[in-house]
């Protein structure tokens, strides 16, 4: 287990460059995540066109991990279906969490296979994905990790 | 594992001391354990865990029911803890001293007891800026239920305690204030003497939450003159899930029962009780008998260290450290006390504590990296978290020296 598997240089670029920081204004769904145990907190804002998520930005603070996972899962999911989403999530999901999960086709994505080497850094990197479920599920909410 | 370890200074023999703590000697991530954790829980020593062990091989039964032999060994080494704590304390009596939880349950149990007897809507309860969420979140859900107001006295930018703010928040509504001995994210020792003093000059209790003090600086309840003061066993080199509160006699006297139950009763029909005497009115059911010889073993080993020699070794600790520190460019200490206990907060420019956190325990180092239960004193400092090394009796200057390398390492890292 090296550092640099979990601090690669993509997560780090992104850490230090977010893209899509920022607000949405107007926006059709605001969601804010938090992880009481670390303090990081993030808030997405989103434009859907029906089933398609037109844009989002997000915007908060936390570790290198939270922040550049939460980057790098803007760039994958604009332009995609609520079930391109969900499926990409679980792909996500497995990458963290389970040993042995493939990273083919997850691009950029597949820089955060190291976290699962990381336990207590897990929810770091679902914190995004899961406030973005959130605010595809309803408009305005709050989710926690905890 | 051999490890050439530095020395402090004065003869005090970090070595032989350490060879009393084996959990010390081990590798993390292939790198010798610096484990600089204790203000979240310090380790125990042989002497702890062999109190603890013997207790459990020889002499367990439930205490306060003696017919048997075995019961009264039993009961006789449990008070032989109280005994020893009320000693630790100097109390007056060990009708002075609760077996609790730990600091978080004696201070629910003051907030309920006490306060609910004489907390009334429109009443003030004064906390301090630092304080840990388990003096600040008690107090809170009493104003919440009595309808009374927390009032909150300030700090300064070194995170301490602003004492001269505090004659103006007293006043004929104040019931009670609690306060922090040492802050547990800043390291600040506060004036507790003086608060104690100001307080009682009109009247008002003190309630002194002492987990971070207590094994870092000698506490004496008389001559402080608190009327409450908690601590807990695991940050003073006993095991968790005991701790004491300790209570001028007569409060307690006044005091309702908090938990009803076994052990804390005199007599019981089916439509009523009457209580027992202190300390038990506030202990119902068995308690934690193996905890309590467990803190008992670790107030031993406090004494035969010495805690003004620890002190003087931690205090030694955290001035390397700290000046090891900010050589490092970006490095932010916050905590600047004059009077400081060993803990040492810091953030890294552009590198998140949770990051922190992570490079150095790659590199050995245990810390804390986040918000220390205290997120008001975050928001206060305008920080998300910090990370945390916090010393004691065995760390060494090598392992500061360790912890130094760490934070340049996480400098490289994010570079």
């Amino acid at each position: 287990m090296q550092l640099t598997d979990l601090y690669r240089e993509v997560i780090l670029d992104h850490n230090k460059h977010p893209r899509n920081f920022g607000r949405l204004d107007p926006h059709d769904a605001e969601a804010r995540g938090h992880n009481p145990l670390c303090g990081d907190r993030l808030t997405l804002t989103l434009l859907r066109d029906g089933e398609r998520l037109t844009d989002l930005k997000f915007e908060g603070n936390g570790c290198a991990i939270s922040m550049a996972s939460a980057s790098m899962m803007t760039e994958a999911v604009k332009g995609k279906s609520r079930g391109e989403i969900d499926a990409l999530f679980q792909r996500v999901h497995a990458l963290l969490t389970e040993p042995g999960a493939g990273s083919a086709d997850l691009g950029k994505l597949a820089a955060l296979s190291g976290v699962r080497e990381f336990p207590a850094r897990v929810k770091c990197a679902s914190l995004c994905w899961h406030t973005l479920n959130a605010a595809l599920a309803s408009g305005d909410t709050t989710v926690s990790t905890e | 594992m051999s490890v050439v370890r530095l020395h402090g200074s004065h003869g005090y023999d970090v070595a032989a001391l350490r060879a009393q703590f084996p959990v010390l000697d081990q590798q993390v991530n292939g790198k010798p354990l610096a484990y600089l954790d204790n203000g979240a829980s310090t380790q125990r020593p042989l002497s702890v865990i062999d109190a603890v062990t013997h207790y459990e091989t020889h002499l367990h039964a439930n205490v306060h029911r003696g017919v048997h032999t075995l019961s009264q060994l039993a009961t006789d080494a449990f008070e032989g803890a109280r005994e020893r704590a009320r000693r630790f304390l100097n109390a007056a009596s060990t009708r002075e001293i609760i077996f609790t939880r730990g600091t978080t349950e004696a201070i629910n149990l003051v907030a309920q007891s006490w306060g609910g007897a004489n907390v009334r809507a429109g009443d003030e309860i004064i906390v301090t800026a630092v304080e840990h969420h388990a003096n600040l979140v008690p107090w809170q859900m009493l104003a919440a239920a009595t309808g009374a107001r927390l009032r909150v006295a300030p700090i300064d930018e070194t995170g301490q305690l602003r004492l001269g703010a505090l004659p103006s928040l007293l006043n004929d509504r104040t019931r009670i204030v609690a306060v922090t001995h040492v802050s547990n994210a800043l390291g600040s020792v506060l004036p507790v003497a003086q608060v104690i003093e100001a307080a009682h000059a009109r009247g008002v209790p003190v309630l002194v939450d002492g987990a971070q003090a207590v094994a870092h600086l000698p506490v004496d309840v008389r001559q402080l003159g608190a009327d409450f003061y908690c601590f807990s066993g695991h940050k003073m080199y006993g095991p968790t899930g005991i701790g004491v509160l300790y209570g001028r006699e007569a409060l307690l006297e006044s005091m309702p029962p908090w938990m009803g139950g076994g052990d804390m009763i005199r007599t019981v029909s089916y439509e009523s009780s009457t209580w027992n005497d202190l300390p038990y009115k506030f202990e119902a059911g068995t308690p934690n008998i193996s905890g309590a010889i467990g803190l008992a073993a670790a107030m031993d080993f406090l004494e035969t260290l010495g805690i003004e020699k620890a002190a003087a070794h931690e205090h030694q600790l955290l001035t390397a450290a700290t000046a090891a520190l900010m050589r490092i460019p970006g490095v932010h200490v916050h905590g600047t006390a004059e009077e400081k206990s060993g803990i040492l907060s810091f953030t890294l420019q552009g590198v998140h504590p949770h990051d922190v956190g992570t490079i150095l325990d790659h590199e050995g180092v245990a810390i804390r990296a986040g918000h220390h239960c205290a997120m008001p004193l975050m928001d206060l400092l305008g920080l998300p978290a910090t990370a945390r090394a916090s010393f004691a009796c065995y760390n060494t200057l090598a392992e500061v020296q360790q912890l130094e390398a760490a934070v340049r390492r996480a400098v490289e890292v994010f570079r």
